[in-house]
């Protein structure tokens, strides 16, 4: 119990700035129960706590203003809109799959939904569409467009890297296409509600954001599916020869990945009051979101992995994000750092996390 | 038990295996073996799967080191065991599965491996096309192998083989793959090879070839060299006798679970075509890399346990796996009660009600990083969940236990990952997930194959306890022999076909032994065909 409590304590003094934040009470609380239920090692389960725990430290050391209650709800929001699409690419990832495409669809969803809806003083078309029709719209082309990654890669058996790098660079030129480059500003209140909108000093975007970390895992923990999943990606012919409908499963994954992908956009065009072209391709997020799965432990080989540990990897990122921006690094060097940061969380987490993070010899 | 060495031309072995010992843990593979080939010899090397032919096979060809004893070539010691270029100068080994790369050229497998650093296209393609000429193959230099056959593949390898200029030719089970006629020209071909100096050890599990082709054939029985002699002066059944050693004469036991009259009790009324029959599989074809099938037909009846067997190549896995779904077949049909079976989708058939324990547990059998309840329930995990698909790990552990402690299986728990069990146990876990949806038919592949002696029996019996208690149809298919004692019927494939069925158990091994090598018994056996029918 000691290694397990040791680096508990820590993280509920980070719980103390947030009140009430739920994000480390899911991270902190639940961890050893957790962690009994699922008979994973424990050491690998905490690997990212330290990492944090000396984060925080230098945050604290860096700017009076970190550790604030303001400032980490402004984590919070930031990060909210990255850590959904990390559920739906941890989910990918979980069944040995990988979809590049979800920065496209986390960019073109929120542009086409933002489009029809917005006048056309604002770039849009002239359709005007209610934004609740609008938030619909953006699930379906979410939906969509995993629909087609799912059909080429399961069941035209066409490689998943291909394909899905392929469907990203089609996604971020139709993001462009149909607004010829413009950004979409003024998006009605209920479209933005989401990204920008908060209870007290929480986010609404964090409240959503954790509870779709929550479902999740208890999805996969106690849905059949949910455990099928692991099935797939811990050993497919396996899982088929027990019957698993093993294709159904995985195009089913990636539906459900790309339409987090495009609640995550929705949640960054809230934040942001806008549409860009840049957002999700440009930006180049995809990256961080594999930075984060892998980091909090999800396997690139698939079968492995967990919410807690994909929570982890996205608070991590987003603290790092934060402290790079409070000690006012310039924007020439914060590429670099950032890079840099990531690559020795990932050194971390496998000297940590032992010979299961550990790529095959 | 003595390890003798060819009586041959004293001085002139080209090859020398002498006094060679190999251990894996506890298992002695080989113990004290010799042998000795000469130029224009060709030896068989026959015995039964585990005699230790591979063990020795890997030795020969430099791969792995004899704990004691040693190699020669050409009364030399062999090279150092990891220098492979100076080991293909002596021995070039053909083996069972294809060494050739398919993205490359002919001539580029030819010379893989080998050759300067750079590549002097011309002078790889002349010297591959010099060599086809020289023993009268016909195939471009420039040809991408995956456009080849296999008989064409094993020719590259051949030609591979004398571009190196080795000696003598190693041939692991070469006619595994081919259809007859391409055995009838391996055959010319190992004949031209001999004649011109090359020493050949040939290995197979068709003892008419080895009578056909080898002037000596030497037997390994459980790591030892049991026998060496001239094949003119062995009849078949001594060749036999000296493969089962001990074992010979003795009944391989009577069927354990006996013959159940009656299936206790059927679960569920059938329809009225399907009454009788269980199983019916109807001219099954399949062109499976596991082994061809053309045309078989069986009939499975509620409570009985029927055994398939044959060598290797027979289309023993290949008619589990089409049968319980697992692989695609090209003609015929499966029908459950009457009811056709889904080809190729495995869930499918499992819904049909059939049940399947596959060949290799490690690929197909379980999730190794997933719990032994969570593995052994995995195909009724649509009955353990609730209305909202809900699944609780306790009331998975619940479902699993009776089945774990039914075959008492050892594990720390429920929770515990199944890559943590022994070989037996993981195996009881395939079982258990087998037995969990209460399959009306259980195919079983090879059930017993890496298991030790208790857990082959548990497993066994639990299977015949099934097919007596539930009244399901058990189709073992197996080449271990042993495992055939529980069955109440055996039916012997050679080259995809049915050879003959054994109706009266107990089944004496000696004649399952000769049926599955394609020999025509003199027993009471009916035959079905003749294996110079197959095939064609």
């Amino acid at each position: 119990m000691i290694p397990n409590q040791a680096p508990k304590g820590p993280v509920r003094t980070a719980d103390r700035p947030g009140g009430e934040g739920p994000v480390p009470t899911a991270a902190g609380g639940a961890v050893g129960s957790w962690l009994r239920a699922t008979n994973v090692s424990v050491l690998r389960e905490v690997a990212l706590l330290p990492v944090l725990v000396v984060l925080i430290i230098v945050g604290a050391v860096v700017s009076p203003a970190f550790l604030t209650v303001s400032n980490f709800a402004g984590i919070g929001q930031q990060s909210s809109a990255l850590g959904v699409v990390v559920v739906g690419e941890a989910l990918i990832l979980m069944i040995g799959g990988m979809d590049l495409s979800l920065e496209g669809t986390y960019g073109l969803a929120p542009m086409v939904a933002a489009w029809l809806i917005v006048p056309i003083a604002g770039y849009g078309d002239g359709l005007d569409l209610s934004p609740y029709l609008g938030i619909v719209i953006l699930l379906a082309v979410g939906a969509a467009v995993g629909l087609v990654n799912g059909l080429l890669i399961v069941k035209a058996r066409l490689n998943g890297f291909i394909v899905t790098l392929g469907m990203t660079i089609v996604l971020a030129g139709l993001q462009n296409g149909i607004v010829k480059a413009q950004t979409l500003f003024n998006l009605p209140g209920p479209f933005g509600y989401l990204g920008s909108a908060s209870f007290g000093q929480v986010p609404v975007s964090l409240i959503v954001a954790v509870v779709i970390f929550i479902l999740t895992g208890l999805f996969l923990r106690y849905h059949r599916t949910g455990r099928a999943i692991y099935a797939i990606g811990g050993n497919t012919a396996a899982a088929r020869a027990a019957g698993v409908k093993v294709e159904r499963v995985k195009l089913g994954v990636y539906v459900a990945g790309s339409v987090l992908a495009a609640v995550g956009g929705l949640m960054e065009a809230g934040r942001v009051s806008a549409v860009t072209g840049q957002q999700g391709y440009q930006e180049g997020i995809i990256f961080n979101v594999f930075a984060a799965a892998v980091i909090g432990g999800v396997s690139l080989k698939g079968g492995r992995g967990n919410m807690i540990g994909a929570a982890s990897g996205v608070i991590l990122l987003g603290i790092v994000q934060d402290i790079l921006d409070l000690a006012n690094v310039s924007n020439y060097w914060i590429e670099a750092i950032d890079g840099a940061v990531i690559l020795f969380a990932l050194v971390l987490a496998r000297v940590v996390g032992g010979e299961s993070t550990a790529e095959e010899k | 038990m003595t390890s003798s060495g060819v009586p041959g031309p004293a001085g002139t072995a080209l090859v020398e295996v002498v006094g060679v010992e190999k251990r894996f843990g506890t298992t002695r593979a080989l113990r004290g073996v010799g042998l000795s080939l000469a130029a224009g010899q060709c030896l068989g090397l026959v015995g039964r799967n585990g005699a230790g032919k591979s063990t020795l096979v890997s030795i020969l060809s430099g791969l792995s080191e004899p704990d004691a004893g040693q190699v020669r070539f050409g009364g030399q010691p062999a090279p150092r065991v990891g220098d492979i270029g100076s080991w293909r100068e002596w021995i070039a080994t053909v083996f069972q599965h294809s060494m050739i790369v398919p993205a490359l050229s002919v001539a580029e497998n030819v010379f893989l491996g080998a050759g300067p650093a750079l590549v002097n296209w011309r002078t790889m393609r002349s010297r591959t096309s010099g060599i086809m000429r020289e023993w009268g193959f016909d195939i471009a230099p420039e040809t991408p192998c995956r456009d080849l056959s296999v008989e064409q593949l094993q020719i590259v390898e051949i030609v591979r083989a004398l571009a190196r200029g080795a000696r003598c030719v190693l041939l692991d089970e070469p006619t595994a793959a081919l259809e007859r006629q391409a055995v009838v020209r391996l055959f010319d071909r190992v004949r031209q090879l001999t004649a011109a100096g090359v020493a050949v050890l040939y290995i197979s599990h068709h003892l008419e070839e080895v009578f056909e082709i080898c002037q000596d054939v030497a037997v390994l029985r459980d790591g030892e060299m049991v026998l060496t002699a001239p094949t003119a002066s062995l009849s078949r059944d001594d060749l036999v006798a000296a493969m089962v050693g001990g074992a010979h004469g003795q009944a391989a036991a009577g069927g354990a679970g006996g013959q159940p009259d009656q299936p206790a009790a059927e679960r569920q009324a059938d329809e009225a075509a399907g009454r009788d029959e269980l199983l019916s599989v109807d001219r099954l074809t399949s062109d499976s890399a596991r082994g061809r099938l053309s045309g078989v037909s069986l009939q499975v009846h509620p409570g009985e346990v029927v055994g398939v067997t044959g060598l290797l190549s027979a289309g023993v896995a290949s008619l589990g796996r089409a049968i319980a779904g697992a692989e695609d077949y090209s003609g015929g049909e499966v029908r459950l009660r009457g009811r056709r079976v889904v080809p190729g989708r495995r869930e499918a058939a499992q819904r049909a009600g059939i049940g399947y324990i596959p060949e290799d547990r490690r690929s197909e059998g379980f999730v190794a990083q997933l719990g032994v309840a969570e593995n052994a329930t995995m195909t009724i995990t649509r009955q353990l969940s609730d209305r909202f698909g809900l699944l609780r790990p306790a009331r998975r552990a619940a479902a699993a236990a009776p089945l774990t402690s039914r075959l008492s299986l050892v594990s720390a728990g429920p929770g515990q990952p199944v890559e943590e069990l022994s070989g037996g146990n993981q195996q009881k876990v395939t079982v258990a997930r087998t037995l969990a949806h209460r399959p009306s038919l259980i195919v079983a592949i090879t059930p017993t194959r890496g298991v030790d002696v208790a857990s082959k029996e548990l497993l066994l019996s639990s299977l015949a306890d099934v097919a007596a208690s539930t009244g399901a149809g058990v189709l073992l298919c197996t080449d271990e022999l042993s495992d055939l004692t529980v069955c109440d019927r055996v039916i012997v494939l050679v080259r995809g076909e049915i050879f003959t069925e054994f109706n009266q158990p107990p089944f004496d091994r000696d004649e399952l032994i000769v049926a599955t090598e394609g020999l025509t018994g003199s027993t009471s056996s009916a035959a079905y065909g003749t294996a110079g029918e197959a095939g064609e």
